[in-house]
């Protein structure tokens, strides 16, 4: 049996699937990133590994995320997509008629509007990340409510409280405000799920004009308060599919399958031995050979230099021979 | 007497011309660089938009290198640029160091006004000489432009980009060491050759319109090149402003050369009618113009905060719909990491690229 490997680094959350041709989901990995993405690339791939037998092959691999070009340089992938297309890809073939995609992660927020099956229109959060993951996993340490249980408190509340969702840190201190009038904790929990999706459909949504079916993904999709706060407000039904929390993944990898089969390619995937047995690491630092003083990454494996990004001069991209080179640039045009 | 000034794009090709006629020793800034930014954010404002943080690390950078002289532009209007060079000159005193500040304003009748501004700079220098330096500043100042505008142009359809910018970088190089206004027109039709023999890939090409606040669209410091990230995606821009088009509108008031600044300001209507500051207007306008000349879409930068382009942006939305061209905002700040930028400069790129797959397909192309 062949599958297309999909993988989406995320700031917060490090997601993989297999997935098999007619694009079920045979495994899907959900990791935190912890701030280490090499790490959380060899060890979601080593648990993916583990049931595959001899003859189950990895026969593309697409990648997404903020972190896609080292995924890509370490997994060798076929395609490397942006977030907002491997998310539109994923949700449209799930669901043909879908109209609109709310996305919210760990620290971005998308809004994709669609039209027949494809993107018309999309936002992302600007400089605020108010409205996202992050600042939801804040609050649940804070109040000591894990953020696993976080949207079912929320879902006790007979009446939210108002917390003001325009910025991160006054709706913190608006909690905590509420917190000492005594208000019940499940209400500020809800009152907080409310402020969020007010402020993501504020500063996201800015007036985009929103249709059903609506769609909501992203590891936020798991809590059931937000997704009560959004049928609220906008006065629709929410669909939260089935693995929500990894839908980058699986649009990476239907974007994979894409290009394998359309083109007839085989995959650039490097195998297990390049993954699993080599000891990847990445180190940066600021190069001085003009005043730009660009901070220049490396990735390397075993000491051997993979790939570099970050100096605007592609001084040091265009380093490496030409056979094994590959440039940012390249990786996505590929 | 050691002049410097702050950058913008590549406008120092110009000024260093013009004061090197007139026998005037500069000392342009390094370029814009991590270190620039650095100082400026720490000297500057807090809530200050991005260029006075740029221009104050500009200044700080000069001064240390021994210059003793500022040149900056003013202005005017509800866009707080026309206080930046006061602001300026008051974060500089109070570091201690010591210079002299002169203030380019628009003349508000005549051009020899300005002139005259300038030759308060200069000893001994007549108004003819005067009036020969501005031409050959002028001169050099056209051919950057042009040269800008050969490089949006091939750069999204060259196969190999880095060809088209390493010739891009030794072009500037050339045109700024060029002595006489033949050698520079002679040099810029042989690089302008040069480009065109670069071989061309068949892959589809959009064209996108920037617009948006001059700094940003100009200074490629504050706006992570943005022009040539674009480029990289196989896209053609085109710009609603190039530098002499600003000099000719800010500090010359429209008296150099005859330019589109009306028809720009008509096609604004109905969508804004006032003028806003800054370049507000000018952005609404250039959209509509973009989308009458079936652009695949529009991108606007500003500096985080700009009202003006905060008003445009509002305004965008609307102008998006009716006048059916793909727009997106980004707004630039003190901001290390390239990734949110790139991620959504690459998902609007496929988005219209797509888009433009299913329109030939619906049309029966395929």
């Amino acid at each position: 049996m062949d599958f297309y490997l999909g993988v989406d680094i995320g700031s917060v959350s490090s997601n993989f699937v297999l997935m098999g041709s007619q694009g079920e989901i045979y495994k899907k990995v959900y990791l935190r990133t912890e701030g280490n993405p090499v790490r959380a690339i060899s060890t979601g791939y080593s648990i993916l590994k583990k049931d595959l037998t001899q003859n189950q092959q990895i026969k593309g691999v697409g990648t997404t995320g903020s972190g896609r070009l080292l995924a890509a340089v370490m997994l060798g992938a076929d395609v490397v997509k942006n977030e907002i297309t491997a998310h539109a890809v994923a949700a449209s073939n799930l669901y043909p008629e879908v109209r609109t995609i709310i996305e919210i992660g760990g620290q971005d927020s998308k809004l994709i509007l669609l039209k027949h099956g494809i993107v018309h229109d999309f936002a992302m959060n600007t400089v605020c990340a108010a409205g996202t993951g992050s600042f939801l996993d804040q609050q649940a340490a804070r109040l000591g409510v894990p953020i696993e249980q976080f949207g079912d408190k929320a879902l006790d509340s007979s009446g939210p409280v108002r917390i003001a969702g325009r910025c991160g840190v006054f709706a913190e201190s608006d909690m905590i405000h509420k917190q000492q009038m005594g208000y019940p904790l499940e209400d500020i929990v809800m009152g907080s799920c409310e402020a969020l999706a007010r402020n993501y459909l504020n500063n996201v949504g800015k007036g985009k004009k929103i249709e059903e079916p609506l769609v909501f993904q992203g590891g936020v999709a798991a809590n059931r308060g937000i997704r009560k706060a959004f049928e609220k407000i906008l006065g629709m039904q929410v669909m939260v599919p089935e693995h929500h929390d990894v839908m980058g993944a699986i649009g990476a990898a239907y974007l994979a399958g894409e290009v394998i089969v359309h083109n007839r390619q085989i995959t650039n995937f490097k195998g297990d031995d390049f993954v699993l047995q080599g000891k990847f690491s990445s180190v940066s630092r600021e190069c001085n050979g003009c005043a730009n003083m660009c901070e220049v990454v490396c990735i390397r494996r075993d000491g051997e230099a993979l790939a570099y990004w970050g100096d605007r001069c592609k001084k040091w991209e265009n380093s490496l021979q030409p056979s094994s080179r590959k440039t940012a640039g390249e990786i996505l045009a590929i | 007497m050691k002049i410097t000034f702050p950058h913008m794009g590549n406008m120092q090709i110009a000024i260093k011309a013009l004061f090197k006629e007139l026998k005037i020793e500069t000392i342009p800034p390094p370029p814009v660089s991590q270190r620039t930014l650095e100082l400026g954010v720490k000297y500057s404002p807090e809530f200050a938009c991005l260029p006075l943080k740029v221009n104050v690390g500009n200044f700080i950078e000069a001064l240390e290198l021994g210059a003793d002289t500022i040149i900056m532009a003013g202005g005017w209007g509800p866009c707080r640029f026309g206080y930046y060079a006061q602001i300026e000159r008051d974060i500089l005193n109070d570091l201690g160091f010591t210079f002299d500040m002169v203030i380019l304003e628009a003349p508000e009748s005549r051009i020899t006004d300005l002139l005259n501004q300038l030759r308060l700079i200069g000893e001994k220098v007549s108004l003819w000489q005067m009036g020969k330096a501005v031409n050959f500043a002028w001169h050099k100042l056209k051919a950057v432009d042009y040269w800008e505008k050969c490089y949006e142009r091939y750069l999204g359809p060259a196969l190999d980009k880095q060809a088209v910018n390493d010739l891009y970088s030794r072009g500037l190089q050339q045109i700024d060491e060029a002595d006489c206004k033949r050698e520079v027109t002679r040099r810029l039709q042989k690089l302008e050759t040069e480009i065109e023999q670069i071989p061309r890939h068949n892959k589809p090409v959009l064209n996108i319109g920037l617009v948006g606040e001059v700094y940003t669209i100009l200074e490629p410091g504050t706006n992570y090149n943005i022009i040539r990230q674009l480029g990289e995606l196989n896209v053609i821009i085109s710009r609603s402003i190039y530098m002499s088009d600003w000099v000719n509108d800010h500090l010359l008031k429209g008296k150099l050369i005859k330019s589109n600044h009306q028809h720009i300001i008509n096609c604004a209507e109905p969508y804004l009618n006032h003028w806003v500051g800054g370049h507000g207007q000018e952005t609404i306008g250039y959209a509509v113009d973009f989308a009458r000349q079936k652009y695949d879409g529009l991108i606007q930068i500003g500096p985080l905060t700009c009202m003006p382009e905060i008003v445009a942006q509002s305004i965008l939305g609307k102008v998006s719909t009716e006048q059916g061209i793909p727009c997106m905002t980004m707004y630039f700040d003190e901001h290390s990491g390239s990734a949110g930028i790139n991620t959504r400069l690459e998902a609007f790129i496929d988005m219209l690229n797509r888009k433009q797959c299913q329109q030939l397909m619906s049309e029966g192309g395929f």
